[in-house]
């Protein structure tokens, strides 16, 4: 589904990243961890284009994301994002942000967009708050109803950048109940977190990045068994042991 | 020998004094209009990221805030003119009215998109970036994302700049038109009684301005506090 091959990116003369390739098969769930500022934000903003890459390919079912001649808003609004701070309209409501890019990129009608919306909200436990602003909801019911947004697309697969960092520490299990149970659904998903019990629940394989590169690309089983690098064992003892 | 005041010749001029206001307050509104979608187009193109683009609004920013509103009130004042003459042939109507609309919308839309371009820089780029995620093209999430949130930041600069361009619309005067200010030294200089004129005309704007400086303020205690 999402084919990463060979990638690097400079920031000027900077290099991010380093020949990153890996793979997300359909239904496959992959976490992504690593060190701050190893470069696990800019390689999934690398894979619907929110940033540019200077080599290497990245196929999103096998559609090429840095060909010039793609399509990109069609691309993007196939996957969907989850950011570390939601990101919500600040000036619509609840329903308003989960109607809008039905309405203006699918081309759904208003109607047909609000009944998703009004699903979709009933499924994060949020439907009491359809007619609130962003700016009146607990940071945990901000990031469902983020989630619930990026679904009202329809994905064919979504992306998390940290969805968790930026919560309270009791608010974090209303979204990774959310995000766990997605993922039993099969929903397609790369998700960098450093939230350990999530990957072991339903992570498929284990991402672990440094300094710009995949050091360690293993099943979930093997990683946490036993990293192979000394990077990836070092990290995991001081997240584990924090 | 002091001065003793003679009120008598405003109640009878205030139809004239009223036409003059209109024309205010018409320069003003049209200005604003014009001047924030102008401003807005010139900031967006700014930020664009388009080299060209981007040079262009900066030229033209910086050269209507460099140079003095009155010249470009009469450099417009014999443009204007000349052009719509061309267009039109001879024999059109009164040219001062439009030629300070033209000016006035054109000037303010420089200090408006400044204003502008702070507001778009004011909201987070996450914004932006969720917009994209979404599938929004570039130009649907700066209209429906990025700019309402620009603008609510803005409101309170937006407003004070408008009470500005209110008290500067007193200068079309260099082209002879009759605006509030215009009218009522008029009266005043027909009547020998410019003091009076002057000092009612002072009032009126300050009551305005004072009032709408007042509800900016209300309005900015609102929009910093969430
Ligand atoms: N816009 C940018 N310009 C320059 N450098 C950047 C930019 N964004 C990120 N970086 C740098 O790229 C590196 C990787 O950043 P990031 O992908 O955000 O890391 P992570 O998400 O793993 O914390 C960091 O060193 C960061 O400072
Ligand atoms: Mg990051």
């Amino acid at each position: 589904m999402i084919s990463i091959r060979n990638v690097s990116k400079w920031y000027g003369s900077f290099r991010v990243l380093t020949g990153c390739s890996t793979e997300v098969r359909k239904g496959e769930v992959v976490v992504v961890c690593g060190p701050s500022g190893s470069g696990k934000s800019t390689l999934i903003k690398c894979v619907n284009a929110l940033e540019p890459f200077q080599e290497g390919e990245i196929l999103v079912d096998g559609v090429s994301v840095g060909d010039t001649k793609t399509d990109l808003p069609k691309l993007r609004a196939r996957v969907g994002m989850v950011f570390q701070h939601f990101e919500l309209f600040p000036h619509m409501t609840v329903a308003q942000n989960l109607t809008l890019a039905q309405v203006k990129v699918l081309g759904r009608s208003p109607q047909a967009a609000l009944e998703k919306g009004v699903k979709l909200l009933e499924r994060v436990g949020l439907l009491a708050h359809r007619d609130k602003y962003p700016g009146q909801l607990s940071g945990g019911q901000q990031q469902r109803v983020a989630i619930a947004r990026a679904l009202s697309m329809d994905p064919i697969a979504m992306l998390f950048d940290e969805p968790t960092s930026a919560l309270d520490p009791e608010m974090i299990n209303e979204v990774l109940d959310v995000m766990v149970e997605l993922a039993e659904e099969g929903m397609t998903m790369m998700v960098v977190t450093h939230e350990m019990g999530f990957a072991r629940k339903v992570a498929d394989r284990v991402i672990f990045m440094d300094g710009g590169t995949i050091v360690e690309d293993a099943h979930k089983d093997a990683f946490f068994a036993a990293p192979q690098s000394d990077r990836a064992r070092l990290f995991l003892s001081k997240i584990l042991h924090h | 020998m002091s001065y003793s005041f003679d009120w008598s010749s405003i109640p009878g001029a205030l139809p004239y004094l009223w036409h003059g206001a209109r024309i205010t307050l018409e320069i003003t509104a049209l200005a604003i209009l014009v001047g924030i979608v102008w401003g807005t187009v010139l900031a967006v193109m700014r930020l664009s990221g388009h080299a060209l683009l981007a040079a262009f609004a900066a030229l033209y920013v910086n050269l209507f805030r460099s140079v003095p509103l009155l010249m470009v009130i009469l450099w417009f004042f014999l443009i204007v003119p000349a052009a719509l003459r061309a267009l039109f042939g001879e024999g059109m109507p009164d040219i001062r009215l439009t030629s300070a609309f033209v000016a006035f919308s054109l000037f303010e839309a420089a200090y408006y998109a400044e204003i502008m371009r702070a507001g778009i820089q004011s909201v987070p780029k996450g914004q932006l970036s969720s917009a994209l995620a979404l599938g929004l093209t570039r130009g649907q999430a700066m209209r429906l994302v990025v700019l309402p949130q620009a603008f609510r930041n803005m409101t309170p600069l937006l407003l004070t700049q408008a009470i500005i361009l209110f008290q500067d619309t007193s200068l079309v005067y260099v082209i002879g038109l009759a605006d509030f200010f215009g009218a009522a030294y008029k009266v005043g200089d027909r009547d020998g009684r410019i003091v009076e004129l002057l000092m009612f005309a002072g009032a009126a704007y300050f009551v305005v301005c004072f009032a709408a400086s007042l509800a900016v303020r209300r309005l900015h205690s609102r929009v910093a506090s969430p």
